[in-house]
């Protein structure tokens, strides 16, 4: 071991320091990104799974112990497969448009914080960081659904496009209440603003923020009860309709890291992230990465929950909810926090 | 050259060949495309000025919703090319004289003996706990708050009138009320008839 280090300590020293940063960022990114894309690729099994228990199935169980291997053979499959560029697509186009749906998707993940020191790039302004790289996936979408050059396709794209934007405005108000409570858009200072266990989690104060942003996540990763972008009955798959192989798994991998994000997200802004609810008490149940991914898991299997329950929206619906109940509700609760702010009451008191 | 000038100038040679993409561009979409790329280009120039807030303002409402509307439209209409393209060769000459004139006033009026290092200072570089976030904040809703929230009703009146003008009452859509489905009772809609058997013949 120390003569590993010996041989290799000199090398990295002799370096350029440029070199130095860019491998050690490098590092870093992978030591977030090879995980994440373990935990796309287990979600779709835990999907698959959770789906099967609650229709009373078992769901895939064929590929190695109890299935477990089967996201692996997924993943060979689909990279084995040819990937067909219909007749007149844009075909430069056609191919970035997954890579733009997955970009936006990854990059989110630089200032999530894992723990009190575990954080990529500690913005000062993460939270519109992450507003604004959420609000840039939709371009995959669009771009895939106009470059596939078919109608269904443009169909899907369009719904989605409109979609995206009615739900981005109230989850944007919905994270100025978190903003507003937290006193910074820093994603470290406002779960540090929430230490002290539960009874200081923003969920509390801002219950109904939370729900709106949480809804709006699902529709923003257009995910059922909000996939009409998709709608298997109507426009068949909607913007992927042509893309198979690895195009189709890159934004199968997007629509599932978005999900991951959602709910990790969800977790940070609203439950604490990675304290523990019962406060600073050491041990085990003291403040730990294992309370952040605990809360992740659970809004993912809340994802699958509603996929599991809830039939499709109809398109007007969705617009209504959208438009009609959850900016005026926001509205309203960005009011009503005001009024809590001057009164000194919550997260606001001495 | 230093990594900041490699950056900088990566990002102006981007904005500028997306900028010139814009209107150089065949099909619309991918004008429209190219106007996403430069209003990247820009907000990475913006970054390097450590005008953080500014910069991801800039992808957040002008990347992430109105070009996607933009693109939504541009997506939709049906856009005969070689009609808007007539007489691009006739307008040509009148077109670089106008762009020429242009060019020569902003190098003229914007170049470095008005705005240059001797005029203004090079600002200093502020720390890494420095929000540029709040120091905007605090300047906007103190010295700047009425010009503020006049721009804000200008906003508003303009977003009422965009409202006002394309609203209008259409009798024969159908509507969905979901309040009055949701209370909706039996005695509302089903009436019970008796009625006198039939005898058999």
């Amino acid at each position: 071991m120390d003569s590993i280090v010996n041989i290799l300590l000199p090398l990295w020293e002799w370096l350029p320091e440029y070199l130095q940063i860019f491998l050690w960022n490098l590092g870093k990114i992978l030591l977030i990104m090879l995980p994440l894309m373990g935990a796309v690729a287990y979600v779709t099994l835990l999907e698959r799974k959770v789906i099967g228990f609650m229709q009373v199935r078992i769901g895939p169980n064929r590929v190695g112990p109890k299935g477990l291997l089967q996201p692996i053979a997924d993943a060979l499959k689909l990279m084995f497969k040819e990937i067909i560029i219909p007749t007149n697509a844009n075909k430069f186009l056609f191919l970035s448009a997954p890579m733009l749906s997955i970009g936006p998707a990854l990059a989110a993940w630089a200032v999530i914080p894992f723990n009190g020191e575990l954080v990529l790039a500690d913005l000062n302004a993460g939270l519109l960081y992450i507003l604004a790289l959420t609000s840039m996936g939709v371009y995959g979408v669009l771009i895939a659904g106009w470059a596939s050059n078919s109608k269904y396709a443009l169909l899907g794209a369009l719904r989605s496009a409109a979609q995206v934007v009615a739900y981005e405005i109230a989850m944007g108000f919905a994270l100025v209440g978190v903003l507003m409570a937290g006193g910074s858009l820093n994603l470290g200072d406002i779960i540090a603003k929430q230490a002290g266990g539960f009874s200081n989690w923003f969920i509390i104060p801002l219950l109904p923020l939370f729900f709106v942003y949480f809804i709006s996540g699902v529709a923003e990763t257009n995910r059922a009860p909000f996939d009409v972008a998709e709608g298997e009955s109507e426009i068949v798959a909607g913007f992927h309709v042509d893309y198979s192989g690895m195009a189709f798994a890159v934004f199968f991998l997007a629509e599932y890291a978005n999900i991951i994000m959602i709910s990790a997200l969800t977790s940070l802004l609203f439950w604490g992230g990675w304290l523990s609810p019962f406060g600073d008490i050491g041990g085990i149940l003291g403040n730990g990465f294992h309370w952040f991914l605990l809360k992740t898991v659970f809004f993912i299997f809340v994802f699958l929950w509603l996929r599991a329950t809830f039939p499709r929206y109809r398109y007007d619906q969705i617009m209504r909810l959208g438009w009609k109940v959850f900016i005026p509700v926001t509205i309203v609760w960005l009011f009503v926090e005001a009024v809590m702010f001057v009164m000194q009451v919550g997260p606001w008191g001495a | 050259m230093s990594f900041t000038e490699i950056v900088f100038y990566a990002f102006s040679a981007i904005m500028i060949t997306a900028a010139l993409g814009v209107i150089s561009a065949r099909n619309p979409v991918h004008s429209a495309l190219f106007l996403v790329l430069t209003f990247f280009a820009t907000s990475g120039i913006w970054l390097l000025l450590e005008a953080e807030f500014l910069a991801i303002t800039l992808v957040l409402v002008y990347v992430g919703a109105v070009m996607v509307l933009f693109l939504f439209v541009v997506m939709m209409l049906d856009i005969n090319i070689t009609v808007m393209r007539q007489g691009f060769i006739k307008y040509l000459p009148i077109g670089i004289l106008v762009a020429l004139v242009l060019v020569t006033q902003m190098v003229l009026l914007v170049g470095p003996e008005n705005f240059g290092l001797s005029q203004f200072a090079e600002p200093a570089l502020k720390a890494a706990d420095y929000s540029n976030t709040r120091e905007l904040g605090r300047v906007i809703y103190t010295d700047y708050v009425y010009p503020f929230e006049v721009a804000s009703v200008i906003l508003l009146v303009a977003i009422v009138a965009a409202i006002a003008l394309t609203m209008r009452r259409r009798p024969e859509t159908k509507y969905q009320t979901p309040i009055k489905q949701m209370m909706v009772k039996k005695s509302d809609r089903l009436r019970i008839v008796k009625m006198q058997a039939e005898e058999k013949q």
